[in-house]
């Protein structure tokens, strides 16, 4: 008889678990005491040693779903024995489901006793009647699976390349192996990441119940393509990378005063801003420090030669983060005339994928909005990015320790501590401030 | 139409002819009991009966002319030559079937004895030994096919497409009906626009005759006639055997179409067996002790086709995917 | 090498075998005198005189039976129908007794025969006289299905099947027996079970056969001038298929269209269809497309017949389709 194997308990307040991954497939052979299955709790990922040696005949709740403790997993067994199969977890969306059918499979199961408590490893066996009514495991609504053509799904497995991250041109939002190729080459209509392993949280997260609909209460606005990227980077981003925050504050005086003089007898559409002389510094510092000039990528850093200063742009239905290429190579000047036409060209929509990819740090610039100080969300697979605020005439206390009212603007830099410590971050930001306060140095 | 000269066969044949109907008769009784006793599955047609017709036939000819037939076809599979224990062990879906137990009770085989088989789609065995006819003469051989076939099998379409080529050509096929006035559980006359069978031959100009199936040295004396003239002149022949199976259509058929007084009338006046046993006796070639030992003996060889059968093992699973072509 | 038409090269390979075997003759309705319905059979009369090239009376059944009932005891029949749709009257032979003697006499008989013929849509000849068979026949174990494009695979792919120990059936078609094309003077044969890359290409594989391979070949060079490229694959013999120079080309091409007259449900192309999502599934970047017949018997007017038809318009739109190309 097969032994069924539940959700253990393995945290004090773990009430339900999901299932990062499988780490035997149906059909292996599982030793007593073997890790088989990685249980993410509400603490921690850990491996899973097995309570019994077998066969594992069949897996009930596959990788990415979540159930409720003392849920069914997966059956373990005799080679080649059927797996009655026991009714399956409930995944955990549709365990919050209150229909009939829902809720008979966990009255079949056992329910959530003392035993299971101090015993948390010991499988039950179960020995529940095969119920038509029993949801599959793996059914889960359409609409959020991923839809990839088998070829695309093996590309995107042999480049590491995320899947979720890759909008699909195909029927149906299909991603087709063209997309993933369009991916690798580094641009699609929509963005892409390099793959990173963490996206099972948010594919495991709850679907929003469907709240019932008041007409009139609310207006439901249709996500868009760039909407949905921006949402699945950004929480990709977020889950990922682990981000600390630097925080400096620059005494502006000499960069206004730097940027008055570049700008005397320009033309008004070849003048330089604050921001094309924060890319120019930024690129200076980065080729100076290139340990901040990198990637994390699973198994290696990398870090790249050139200064590639990626420069967030609003646009109406979203944000777009146009690249100057090779920045560290280029003048003031150049910086402003290129900004200024990739700017333009990104508000009018005509921008190519590859002008907005290929970034190696983002600067994002709200002081022309008013804000004062703020943090980013690092852009992947960069590993920082720098919030800049609002310059504002502040009282300081300066260099000779006399109060005075300065030009002051604060700057926080959001690194990737996968790539960046504290203290590199520091390091980088001080070369940054020097920069800045003394433009000449960037010069020198 | 059957010629009434004085029979030439002598004692010797004449009880072999005897024993070999005991045998047909005792071996097919075996059979019935053994599906009774869920040895084997499937259908299971009887030739009780018709032994006079399958022994006076097979007497006729050499080892050499071939014969095929339909569904109820172990008893002359057993006359070719095939042992009854390969029968019965194919019945039984046994290793050492004649056919390994892939032919089973309607398809059995022996390339060996030249019996082409038995064929379960009505009629559908005619082209085949039309075509086996057409060999004989291709080759310029004198050997002849006999193609046995049921009463209804004459209203199968294939039929009358071959009977007309084997006249045609000149073909050596015997055609015989074994006319048991049943087609399953059809009374011919319901279903046949003529009133005996043997007309059929009349639409291809082929010749024709009839023959009492019930009297064994009659069928054997009229189908040597046949089988001679036929290795000489190769032209088909069409011959209405009249017989009558005791049994069912098979062995699930309660009957309930003729009358009970029908059959018992044939197992008394015109059984074959008792014919032939009456006659032995009356010409002094045999007593009454030594009929009942040689159906004794006959029992004893249907038992040991039986145990032959039993004791036979089962063939390997595996082998189900040989034979589906040639390699 | 000479350039001569798909029923001249036909006819050659018949020839040529009956000359390398003596066993080997042809059958079928009009193949002698009249120097067959289409031609193919042209000259073998004078050539082998009518003990081996034999004009058979209007009754497929009964001279397929025939061959079959001949290739049980040796000879290796060549059974022309005029076309397959008339042999569809032979089925019973050639699906109960062709196909199953092998099996069911547990490897006692081979079935050396051949059953050929025209098959598919010709011109405007109505719903009788203008279906494609190959999705019937390739689903019955047992037989053997042969298909040909060319000439050269007609001559090498026919003296191949009349060597085969199997029964095979062998398609051809009306509209190809004038089609012209290079066969060379001295013998070859061409393997059965063995498929042919008609025309390599790297984007899609179209899967065609027959008739409709040339279709294929057709839209393969419009898109081309689109700079897609196309590679036709022609699996020849249908039973059994040869799967991995299928799986060998989508690994390659990644996107398949099959190409057949048959109509679609459970056909040739949703067989082909199965077994690559079965073992390529990873390889694909589109479900497989299938260009079929549409679910209606043949009309006669000859607009509806071509829309009928798998045509230009639809092989490219579906290549396109599994292209994901809008358009």
């Amino acid at each position: 008889m097969a032994e069924v194997i539940e959700m253990p308990k393995l945290s004090d307040t773990m009430e339900e678990g999901g299932i990062a991954s499988w780490l035997k497939k149906e059909g292996d052979f599982i030793e007593e005491g073997e890790a088989f299955v990685e249980i993410e709790t509400d603490k921690a990922t850990m491996e899973y040693n097995s309570p019994v040696e077998g066969y594992l005949l069949k897996i009930l709740v596959p990788a990415g779903k979540s159930c409720p403790l003392n849920t069914p997993i997966c059956m373990v067994g005799e080679k080649g024995e059927k797996a009655d199969v026991a009714p399956a977890a409930p995944a955990k969306a549709e365990a919050k489901a209150s229909t009939p059918e829902a809720a008979a499979p966990a009255a079949t199961a056992p329910a959530p006793d003392k035993k299971a408590e101090t015993e948390p490893a010991k499988a039950a066996t179960v020995t529940a009647p095969k119920s038509p009514a029993s949801p599959s495991a793996e059914a889960s609504s359409s609409t959020d699976r991923l839809r990839a053509s088998p070829l695309a799904k093996k590309v995107a497995e042999d480049k590491h390349i995320d899947l979720r991250q890759v909008s699909g041109s195909g029927p149906g939002g299909r991603v087709i192996v063209r997309d993933v190729e369009q991916a690798l080459a580094g641009g699609t209509s929509t963005g892409v990441a390099k793959a990173s392993p963490a996206l099972s949280a948010s594919a495991a997260a709850p679907a929003a119940p469907k709240a019932p609909a008041a007409v009139g209460d609310f207006e439901d606005v249709p996500v868009n393509m760039m909407r949905k990227t921006i949402a699945k980077r950004l929480l990709a981003a977020k889950n990922d990378a682990p981000h600390f925050y630097l925080v400096r504050s620059v005494n502006m005086k000499n960069l206004s005063a730097w940027r008055t003089r570049l700008n005397e007898n320009a033309d008004k559409d070849k003048r330089v801003s604050v921001n094309d002389l924060l890319v120019l510094a930024v690129s200076r510092a980065l080729i100076k420090h290139p340990e901040v000039n990198a990637s994390w990528q699973g198994e290696y850093i990398r870090r790249f030669k050139a200064a590639h200063v990626a420069v967030a742009v609003a646009i109406p239905d979203g944000l777009i983060t146009p690249v100057v290429r090779n920045a560290h190579a280029l003048g003031a000047r150049e910086i402003a005339a290129q900004t200024k036409d990739l700017i333009g060209r990104t508000k009018a929509g005509k921008i190519a994928p590859e002008e907005y990819q290929g970034g190696t740090f983002s600067i994002s610039n709200l002081g022309m909005m008013g804000i004062e100080h703020f943090t980013a969300i690092i852009n992947p697979p960069q590993a920082a990015i720098l919030a800049v605020g609002a310059t504002i005439k502040t009282p300081w206390v300066g260099s000779t320790g006399e109060l005075e009212v300065q030009e002051r603007m604060t700057m926080t830099m959001s690194c990737d501590h996968r790539v960046i410590d504290g203290a590199v971050g520091a390091t980088f930001l001080e070369t940054l401030v020097s920069f800045l306060e003394d433009p000449m140095a960037i010069l020198s | 139409m059957t010629t009434k000269k004085k029979s030439a066969v002598d004692r010797d044949v004449l009880i072999g002819m005897y024993k070999q109907m005991c045998l047909f008769r005792r071996f097919e009784e075996r059979v019935g009991l053994a599906y009774t006793k869920q040895k084997f599955s499937g259908f299971c047609h009887l030739h009780i009966g018709q032994e006079g017709l399958a022994v006076g036939v097979q007497s006729a000819l050499r080892d050499s002319d071939y014969m095929i037939s339909g569904y109820r076809s172990h008893t002359q599979a057993i006359g070719k030559g095939i042992a009854p224990g390969a029968v019965m062990a194919e019945l039984f879906g046994k290793v050492d079937g004649c056919c390994r137990g892939k032919g089973g009770s309607m398809h059995m085989f022996s390339n060996e004895h030249n019996f082409l088989g038995g064929h379960g789609i009505v009629g559908g065995q005619a082209p085949l030994a039309v075509g086996v006819g057409f060999a004989i003469r291709y080759r310029n051989q004198d050997n002849v096919i006999v193609c046995y076939m049921g009463d209804a099998a004459t209203n199968q379409g294939q039929v009358f497409e071959v009977m007309n080529m084997a006249a045609t050509w000149d073909l050596p096929v015997l055609f015989i009906v074994e006319n048991n006035r049943y087609g399953m559980g059809t009374d011919i006359t319901r279903t046949t626009s003529v009133d005996h069978l043997w007309k059929r031959a009349l639409a291809f100009d082929m010749g024709h005759s009839d023959v009492d199936g019930m009297n064994v040295l009659t069928v054997h004396e009229h189908v040597t006639e046949l089988v001679e003239k036929m290795r000489k002149d190769k032209k088909p022949h069409l011959l209405e055997a009249l017989t009558y199976r005791y049994r069912g259509h098979s062995v699930s058929d309660p009957g309930t179409y003729r009358a009970k007084e029908e059959v018992e009338d044939y197992q008394k006046n015109r059984d074959p067996i008792l014919g032939l046993g009456r006659q032995l006796v009356d010409k002094k070639w045999a007593t009454e002790e030594e009929l009942k030992a040689w159906d004794n003996e006959a029992k004893e060889k249907a038992k040991e086709a039986e145990a032959f059968a039993d004791a036979s093992p089962q063939p390997a699973l595996e082998e189900l995917w040989d034979h589906v072509l040639v390699p | 090498m000479a350039i001569i038409t798909f029923r001249e090269a036909l006819g050659q390979a018949i020839s040529e075998e009956m000359t390398r075997d003596a066993n080997v003759f042809l059958m079928g309705e009009e193949v002698g005198l009249y120097n067959g319905a289409y031609k193919v059979s042209k000259g073998l009369l004078d050539q082998f005189g009518a003990k081996r090239v034999w004009d058979a009376p209007i009754s497929e059944a009964g001279f397929a039976g025939l061959g079959i009932g001949a290739a049980m005891v040796g000879l290796r029949p060549i059974i022309e129908f005029m076309t397959w749709n008339f042999g569809i009257q032979a089925f019973d032979q050639i699906v109960n007794h062709a196909a199953k003697m092998l099996y069911m006499s547990g490897g006692q008989f081979n079935m050396p025969i051949v059953f050929r013929g025209p098959n598919g849509a010709a011109h405007m000849l109505g719903a009788q006289h203008s279906q494609a068979y190959e999705s019937m026949i390739t689903n019955i174990p047992g037989l053997k299905v042969v298909t040909c494009s060319t000439p050269y695979d007609g001559k090498g792919l026919l003296k191949s099947a009349i060597r085969d120990n199997n029964p095979v059936l062998f398609l051809e078609s009306e509209m190809m027996y004038g089609m012209k094309g290079e066969v060379p003077e001295e013998e070859y044969l061409i393997p059965l079970g063995k498929g042919d890359i008609k025309r390599e290409g790297t984007d899609v594989t179209f899967i065609a056969w027959n008739k409709a391979l040339h279709k294929a070949t057709e839209a393969a060079e419009a898109l081309a001038k689109e700079g897609i490229s196309v590679e036709v694959l022609d699996p020849r013999t249908l039973q059994p298929l040869d799967e991995e120079l299928i799986f060998a080309s989508v690994r390659k091409t990644h996107r398949v269209v099959i190409i057949e007259e048959s109509w679609s449900f459970g056909s040739v192309g949703s067989q082909i269809s199965d077994r690559i999502h079965k073992e390529c599934f990873d390889e694909l970047d589109a479900p497989v497309s299938r260009v079929t017949n549409e679910f209606v018997p043949m009309p006669y007017n000859e607009a509806q017949e071509e829309r009928v038809l798998p045509n230009l318009d639809r092989i490219i739109a579906a290549a396109k389709e599994v292209l994901y190309i809008k358009g």
